[in-house]
């Protein structure tokens, strides 16, 4: 998420796998996209037919390159040198999109002199503080202009917020030529990102980099547009985000944004990925991306928490407005003004509470009780020994999934109980299973990858004592609200009055099994006005007051009234479809397309048009929803005393951001330029600087999550991991379904030829693969689809394994997360299964060969 | 005849993604392999092997890479019953179990089949097998059930990238030509429609080829089971047998073929 968002103000995919057939050269790295999405994939094949190169860069030949027009291998967890290289060609061959980037971009602006760069620290940015493995973001910000306050006083509580909080506007050189311009800042820091580095440090032969930096070159531009897809493959490292800021600078650069056939399409695993963050269930935001509170920061009471997370001009102005109606959704009539909300008894995070912190304090003891819903830890979890250990120290865990996973049975089936070194009478951990309904036995919605939501209807009643997991959080609301009914502490104030009755099932829906009603739940998410409940239309009718609620104010309008469910809407034509389901901002496409038209507002040529700037109506019109101010002349003036939008000229069309431009210099915790660090385990150290891994990395000290380091002898392939379409994740909805089963049913690992001659193994063959962490053992794919790639006079060979297996179901196996360290990178915690080292012999685990 | 309909299986929008296999064994309750043949199999990502009473429907994966992987594709084939004009199996059938429904597709009755695998050795593609269970010939059917609603067979509505296209015979072959010549003009000059009346009259269920046939693993030049039989009958008899025999079986080949016309004509009349 804050790979795309700081870039460019959203965490979500910037266009849609429809617009993607308008490409006229996709570029497809750090993801497996035929495999992955199938589905999505059809555009992609459009897109090729219409005559638009596909390139699939990847360290394996999968069915993605299998489809592509052109393929490029490279090493894992090298994609910042391979996307840095070509952000270097676009600068130096002048390959840059000038108007976008002076006019659409921060390029022009300056940078405080108490910025220093990679260039200068060998590595680091300034403001690295070693002992807590932090930056001081404050000394890369910009020079500023005097703060300048609108003459009237401020009325609402946003406004006061805005004014106490405001900074004077950056200082700029429109003509890029100042040394501490980003523009410039930004050509020194990949100044070394060079054609030979590419080769050196990915693998790829050089000519087929050229390839690719001369195709984007000449399909970016006026006429034609490029977009990149990307995946787990760019998640998945202790650099992933820094990977996709590396992205989104370069089709900044090449003036692709916001425009049809351009854009950054991130790919989501998962039918309702995206709509998991909206929502959410990560542990550091609330629903819509407004943050969770934490007390390392201001947040103390509500104004506190608002000035610091809030932002005076762009369009998290809003963020009391957004705050309040999400306050007033869960609390109802108990959230008033004089208790500031309900806001104090929000849960204040503490410290980094991200999956393997939880999973570290769980096996300090410090977790009792856990409920493992949708999520399978003993197979699926990296340093999967660990999670299994973690779980052993619980009193009691619920598992709710529809088969038995190896989460529901580790303490009889785990490889550690198989072989006696764990006792099941040794694990105290009390396992309740609920066995769970599955998708087509409930109502609800999807939000898929380009942020639609879709709506589905329930098919039929789940067999037996199978329930959903909204009628489980339901029934066990109604539970909990009762047993706490009559508590006069203070603390139980949220569970007393959380809103819960209108979510009630409808005992006449014509089911046996009455589901919670989930259009009462949309209605909540879309927002209400309090006083008559009445549904919202937008979110621009939502108030700071108390007035209003809104569960999630990115998907107001959703249900705009009692009787509309967009998301059910299905009306589709030839393009973008916008009567079907809904796009999350206002029925958006393609976001910030406002950059589609040049600064006057006419599209930059007739085959690029989408959203234009109509003079006779006096709006912006075109084939989305605009993502701009409806309004709001291309011609418009910034006004320097100006909050929220009116800081912003009229053509400033990255609205989310204070100043309405792409943050090619935007500051993230390892810092505000994308850097090449090595992964935690890598087979050669860093050949650009002396610092060798992502300085701010996350590293967890815990019993046998042992880190290999650089070269290590013991451990010379590269390993990366994968998923296959046959299979979904850990294998919970997969493994036990006897269709899917047969199609892949055991674990294999990927070798090359050459690798496989050397270590005398043929297909077919056991092998057991060994990490510091642990083993796992597979069949053996001899395939030329992997390939020894040359790093100056190295030959590194790479090896790869799905990820799907585990100790249960039809289709068993070994987990390959026996394999896989716990490690975070400092923006998201992701862990690095994309990229780590490991050995490989002949024959399986228990038979030495 | 209602109309004559069939898919067009264009291998150059197939990712393998093996959800037609899937489809087809949901829609027609087929069962996984029996779990002793579960395995993996070293064929590239395919680990059913073949057609089969239970696999109707088969994702072949075929790797070509030379040494320094200049010249490298995978190429992926989503293979099933053809549907064949002169259908082999039709012919050696002896209690003509297998007949031509009128979507002209064909079709095994599973209440006069007796099991007796004449067909299995008549269809020169391999697609039949007779089920152990069942103990009644097998393959696929086009969906014959669905196709008598007007729904269009289970594979091709599942196919995520139309690879399988469901229609009447001649406007995919349109649309096949069509892709023909878009791809012969961005370089994939081996490009070919496979399925013609060259082969057993027409393929009902025919394909657009990225290269000959035989890299995919299908035949060039496919014969009816007949003329087979009149090779072997040439080499082992041929010697010491009259020349009426031969004259007898030339007569009987010619009349199927004559046969086989007529149906065409027949066809096209309608």
């Amino acid at each position: 998420m804050p790979g795309l968002g700081t870039s460019f103000g959203r965490g979500g995919a910037t266009q849609t796998p429809r617009d993607m057939a308008e490409s006229d050269c996709i570029v497809i790295m750090g993801s497996n996209f035929a495999e992955n999405h199938p589905v999505g994939f059809r555009w992609v094949l459009r897109a090729r037919d219409k005559g638009a190169r596909v390139i699939h860069i990847d360290p394996r030949f999968t069915r993605t390159s299998a489809m592509a027009t052109d393929y490029v291998p490279m090493r894992s967890g090298t994609d910042i040198v391979f996307l840095g290289a070509l952000i270097h060609y676009v600068l130096t061959n002048e390959k840059y999109f000038k108007e976008y980037v002076v006019n659409y971009t921060n390029a022009p602006f300056i940078v405080k002199d108490t910025f220093k760069d990679t260039e200068d620290l060998e590595g680091l940015f300034s403001g690295f503080d070693a002992n807590k493995k932090s930056y001081d973001q404050s000394l890369w910000d910009f020079e500023r202009e005097e703060v300048k306050l609108p003459d009237a006083e401020p009325k609402t509580l946003s406004d006061k917020i805005a004014y106490a909080t405001k900074k004077g506007r950056p200082k700029t050189d429109p003509t890029l030529q100042h040394p501490r311009s980003v523009f410039q800042i930004l050509k020194r820091h990949f100044s070394r990102y060079t054609p030979e580095m590419v080769e050196e440090v990915c693998g790829t032969p050089k000519d087929k980099f050229l390839m690719v930096a001369d195709a984007l070159a000449k399909n970016s531009g006026r006429e034609r547009t490029s977009s990149f897809a990307y995946a787990m493959g760019w998640t998945q490292h202790t650099v992933g985000v820094q990977m996709i800021r590396t992205a989104g600078i370069l089709q900044s650069l090449l003036g692709n944004m916001g425009r049809p056939g351009g854009g950054i399409m991130a790919l989501r695993g998962h039918a309702n990925v995206q709509g998991a963050t909206d929502l959410p269930t990560l542990w550091d935001t609330l629903p819509g991306y407004l943050q969770m509170p934490i007390i390392l920061r201001k947040h103390d009471t509500l104004t506190d928490y608002l000035k610091t997370e809030s932002k005076p001009t762009g369009w998290w102005v809003n963020t009391p407005k957004y705050m309040i109606s999400l306050l007033k959704a869960w609390y109802g009539d108990a959230a008033t003004d004089k208790n500031d909300f309900g806001y104090d008894y929000l849960p204040k995070r503490i410290k980094n509470h991200s999956h393997y912190n939880m999973f570290k304090d769980m096996y300090e003891g410090k977790v009792k009780g856990f409920f493992c819903m949708g999520q399978n830890p003993a197979a699926g979890g990296q340093n999967a020994t660990f999670h299994r250990k973690a779980m052993a120290k619980l009193d009691w865990m619920v598992v709710r999934d529809p088969f038995q996973t190896e989460t529901a049975t580790f303490w009889k089936e785990a490889p550690e109980v198989v072989s006696g070194e764990v006792k099941p009478e040794d694990i105290k951990t009390e396992i309740f299973f609920f066995p769970s309904a599955v998708f087509a036995e409930t109502d609800g919605s999807f939000t898929n990858t380009n942020r639609m939501l879709q709506w589905k209807e329930k098919a039929a009643d789940p067999p037996g004592e199978c329930r959903s997991d909204t009628h489980f959080t339901y029934e066990l609301g109604v539970l909990l609200k009762k047993l706490y009914k009559d508590s006069t502490l203070d603390r139980d104030w949220p569970i007393k009055n959380l809103t819960w009755e209108h979510y009630a099932p409808n005992p006449n829906d014509g089911w046996k099994v009455h589901e919670p009603n989930s259009h009462a739940i949309l209605k909540e998410i879309n927002g209400y006005t309090v006083k008559d409940k009445k549904n919202l239309a937008s979110f621009l009718e939502l108030k700071d007051d108390g007035s209003t609620a809104a569960g999630a104010w990115i998907y107001t309008g959703v249900m705009p009234d009692e009787h509309t469910n967009k998301a059910a809407a299905r009306k589709g034509d030839d393009y973008l479809s916008l009567g079907w389901g809904f796009c999350w901002p206002a029925n958006r496409h393609i976001m910030y397309n406002r950059a589609s038209a040049d600064l006057q507002g006419r599209p930059w040529s007739e085959r690029k048009k989408l959203v234009w700037w109509d003079e006779t109506q006096k709006k912006w019109v075109g084939k989305d929803v605009p993502d701009f101010a409806a309004a709001k002349a291309p011609t418009a003036k910034a006004k320097d005393e100006g909050i929220g939008l009116d800081f912003h000229s009229g053509s400033d069309p990255f609205i989310m951001h204070p100043d309405g431009r792409v943050q090619i210099f935007g500051a993230l915790a390892d810092g505000p330029l994308p850097t090449h660090y090595e992964p935690v385990d890598t087979p050669i150290k860093n050949m650009l600087y002396k610092q060798q891994h992502n300085p701010a990395a996350i590293y967890f000290n815990i019993d046998k999550n042992k880190i290999h380091g650089i070269g290590n002898d013991k451990y010379p392939y590269v390993m990366t991991t994968y998923r296959l379409t046959e299979h979904h994740l850990s294998g919970p909805m997969t493994r036990w379904l006897p269709w899917l089963a047969e199609l892949q049913p055991e674990l294999f690992l990927e070798i090359s030829p050459e690798l496989a001659g050397e270590l005398k193994i043929k297909t077919g063959d056991w092998v057991t693969v060994e990490t510091e962490r642990g083993k796992a053992e597979a069949r053996a794919l001899v395939t030329r689809r992997l390939q020894p790639l040359k790093h100056g006079g190295k030959i590194i060979h790479e090896v790869g394994m799905p990820i799907h297996w585990g100790y249960a179901g039809i289709a068993k196996g070994s987990s390959i997360n026996e394999l896989t360290l716990m490690v975070g990178d400092p923006n998201v915690t992701i862990h690095e299964s994309k990229a780590f080292t490991v050995n490989v012999r002949k024959g399986r685990i228990r038979q030495e060969v | 005849m209602a109309e004559r309909v069939g898919m067009l299986i264009d291998t150059s929008t197939c990712i393998g993604c093996k959800a037609c296999g899937v489809a087809c064994k949901e829609w027609n309750e087929l069962p996984m392999a029996p779990e002793d043949k579960v395995e993996f199999k070293g064929l590239s990502y395919d680990n059913q092997g073949h057609l089969s009473d239970t696999n109707w429907r088969h994702v072949k994966f075929i790797e070509q890479f030379n040494e320094d992987r200049s010249d490298s594709r995978w190429l992926f084939l989503s293979d099933s019953c053809k549907h064949c004009q002169q259908a082999g199996c039709m012919e050696v059938c002896p209690t003509n179990a297998i007949i031509r429904t009128e979507f002209d597709t064909v079709f095994i009755d599973h209440d006069t089949c007796i099991g007796c695998r004449y067909c299995v050795t008549g269809c020169p593609f391999g697609v039949i097998q007779v089920s152990d269970i069942k103990g009644t010939a097998q393959k696929c059917t086009l969906c014959y059930d669905r196709l008598q609603v007007g729904e269009q067979p289970a594979c091709a509505q599942a196919c995520p990238t139309d690879c399988i296209e469901f229609g009447e015979v001649d406007s995919l072959m349109k649309l096949a030509e069509g892709r023909e010549k878009l791809l012969k003009s961005q370089g994939y000059d081996n490009v070919r429609i496979y399925g013609k009346s060259d082969i057993l009259g027409g393929l009902n269920v025919f394909y657009l080829l990225l290269d000959k046939p035989d890299v995919y693993g299908l035949p060039e030049n496919p014969q009816l089971p007949q003329k087979n039989m009149m090779k072997s009958y040439t080499f082992s008899i041929a010697g010491m047998v009259a020349t009426g025999v031969l004259a007898l079986l030339a007569f009987r080949s010619r009349r199927m073929s004559h046969k086989a016309d007529a149906d065409q004509d027949q066809d096209k009349a309608v």
